[in-house]
């Protein structure tokens, strides 16, 4: 059995983060990544806009990728290992792979970083009535087929979801000759920046219509077209009002859920929320030397925040095995009026200050965040406006901390 | 002009008049939108990035190396589609110098092998 200190799964933003955090504590790492190559999604999304907050630049995707892969690539102390398909994990920290090159791997971890990103929510888990012809994508997918292997999917499309990836593919699929009839939102809100709303869809006359839904498929082949309808207060779509647009190509962007199929079996604390590992600051789980970041951990709309979040779980995860990790209290972090989740959700007592990241429910204009430990206010944070799709965060001195940590919005 | 502020997450709605020569700007929240608005009124820029494809197979994501005159976006879009790689390139590599004057380079945003 090979011996690492920090054994890294998946070579994402994430993964390529946490590796070069644990070696700048000095830690030996094995990063194990199932593609050909080290990046991720990043590699399908050549787009810009990533990267003004990391490197106080705009980088395309690809770009962004490079940046941390030939620092993991030049580093002898990082052991990469591509096509390698991460098989189980148990709680004695020993992760079992297979790849082709290398066929079955073992390897006894001092700690584990998960790193293994998001997948999309797909025709079948939305429940999409109707036949199952070709031509229904998630957006993701047609993104990596047109970007990477160069097909475009389709000529006439209909988008449902208005989600970055959504709007990015809308924009996409216009340059390459497809027609974009419609954007449909089943809210009243866009999840996705506003800089996209603008770039990817005015720019090019795309409508978006907001509470709208595809409420079935036709064609047996072949997608040939979808009915779409408004939805009542209840979501519930006003059948009166269907209408039918032809088209072959549906694209779906309608939420990614961590991928998280790993730690089935274990005994890692999971959030109902975010669909992902219950946390502390250094981003370990409940399970011991079992550290989470990035997309696995809870969706980002912001790459930056992913490297970031990952550098600090890979840091951690090599502090853990030289016992440097500080052992303190830990409180509950609990979301309350306005605030969906926040993250981290457990935090220790002590010296510093700690950045709990954090989701409203809806869009709110001209609130004051607050943050309270054992009932006492501890910070106030007055805004101009959060939405749901743009992750918030509030910095709190840890020598603050009294009791459980409660975050809330009010008037 | 009707647009969306896009320099904060606030998404002012902008409308942009000219009278007389004189860009006016309504519906800001502050100084940032206004510019912002004028900008987009008089010369809106983008900055494109888009596909190449190769001559052999393949293709290569690229990007305009600054933002340029949304009127030329089209143009541009339409001499990618035409456009064929006959070599291999890396990331940052000039692969044409300001095409149909767009008044920026193309250049590659990632590794391509040549096929």
């Amino acid at each position: 059995m090979k011996k690492f200190d920090v054994v890294i799964i998946g070579g994402g933003p994430a993964g390529m983060a946490a590796a070069l955090g644990a070696r700048e504590e000095g830690a030996t790492v094995a990063l194990l990544e199932r593609d050909d190559r080290l990046g991720g999604i990043l590699n399908q999304c050549i787009h810009n806009g990533f990267g003004l907050h990391y490197f106080g630049e705009e980088l395309t995707g690809p770009e962004y990728a490079k940046r941390f892969r030939d620092k993991v690539l030049s580093d002898q102390n990082i052991h990469v290992f591509l096509e390698a398909m991460v098989l189980s994990l148990t709680e004695q920290k020993v992760v079992r792979a297979i790849s082709p090159t290398e066929g079955l791997i073992e390897i006894q971890a001092g700690s584990v970083v998960l790193a293994m990103g998001c997948r999309e929510r797909s025709a079948g888990a939305i429940a999409l009535a109707g036949t199952r012809p070709a031509g229904i994508y998630t957006a993701g997918m047609a993104q990596r087929l047109c970007n990477v292997e160069g097909y475009l999917v389709g000529k006439e499309v209909v988008i449902l979801g208005s989600g970055d990836i959504g709007l990015i593919m809308a924009r996409r699929m216009t340059s390459e000759g497809a027609k974009v009839k419609l954007v449909a939102e089943i809210m009243p809100f866009s999840s996705g920046l506003k800089r996209n709303i603008v770039q990817c869809l005015n720019d090019y006359d795309i409508p978006l219509r907001y509470s709208t839904t595809v409420t079935r498929v036709t064609g047996k082949e072949r997608l040939t077209g979808v009915y779409v309808a408004p939805v009542d207060e209840k979501m519930q779509p006003v059948l009166e009002q269907e209408e039918y647009i032809p088209c072959d190509t549906l694209l779906l962007s309608v939420g990614l859920i961590p991928e998280n199929d790993l730690l089935t079996g274990t005994s890692v604390e999971m959030s109902r929320v975010t669909s992902g590992a219950v946390v502390d600051e250094y981003r370990q789980t409940s399970a011991e030397g079992i550290f989470s970041a990035g997309n696995v951990l809870h969706v980002h709309d912001l790459v930056d925040n992913v490297s970031e979040e990952a550098y600090i779980a890979g840091r951690s995860a090599a502090k853990y095995v030289k016992g440097e990790l500080p052992f303190s209290v830990t409180v509950s972090v609990t979301p309350a009026s306005g605030v969906r989740y926040a993250l981290p959700q457990k935090v220790h007592t002590g010296e510093g200050k700690v950045k709990l990241y954090f989701r409203v429910d809806k869009v709110y204009r001209g609130r004051t965040v607050v943050v309270t430990s054992a009932g006492e206010v501890i910070k106030r944070k007055k805004t101009l406006v959060m939405a749901p799709g743009e992750m918030q965060n509030i910095e709190i001195d840890k020598s603050l901390i009294k009791g459980d940590v409660c975050i809330y919005t009010e008037e | 002009m009707n647009t969306t502020c896009i320099m904060c997450p606030m998404g002012c709605a902008l409308t942009v008049e000219e009278k007389g020569g004189v860009v006016t700007v309504v519906g800001n929240g502050c100084p940032r939108g206004e510019k912002y608005g004028k900008a987009e009124f008089s010369h809106p820029e983008r900055v494109v990035t888009t596909l190449l494809k190769g001559l052999y197979g393949g293709v290569v994501s690229v990007k305009t190396d600054g933002p340029i005159p949304k009127d030329k976006i089209a143009d541009l879009l339409a001499w990618a589609a035409s456009y064929r790689l006959d070599h291999a390139v890396k990331t940052g590599d000039v692969i044409a110098e300001s095409p149909v004057s767009c008044g920026a380079n193309v250049v590659a945003t990632s590794d391509f092998k040549g096929k």
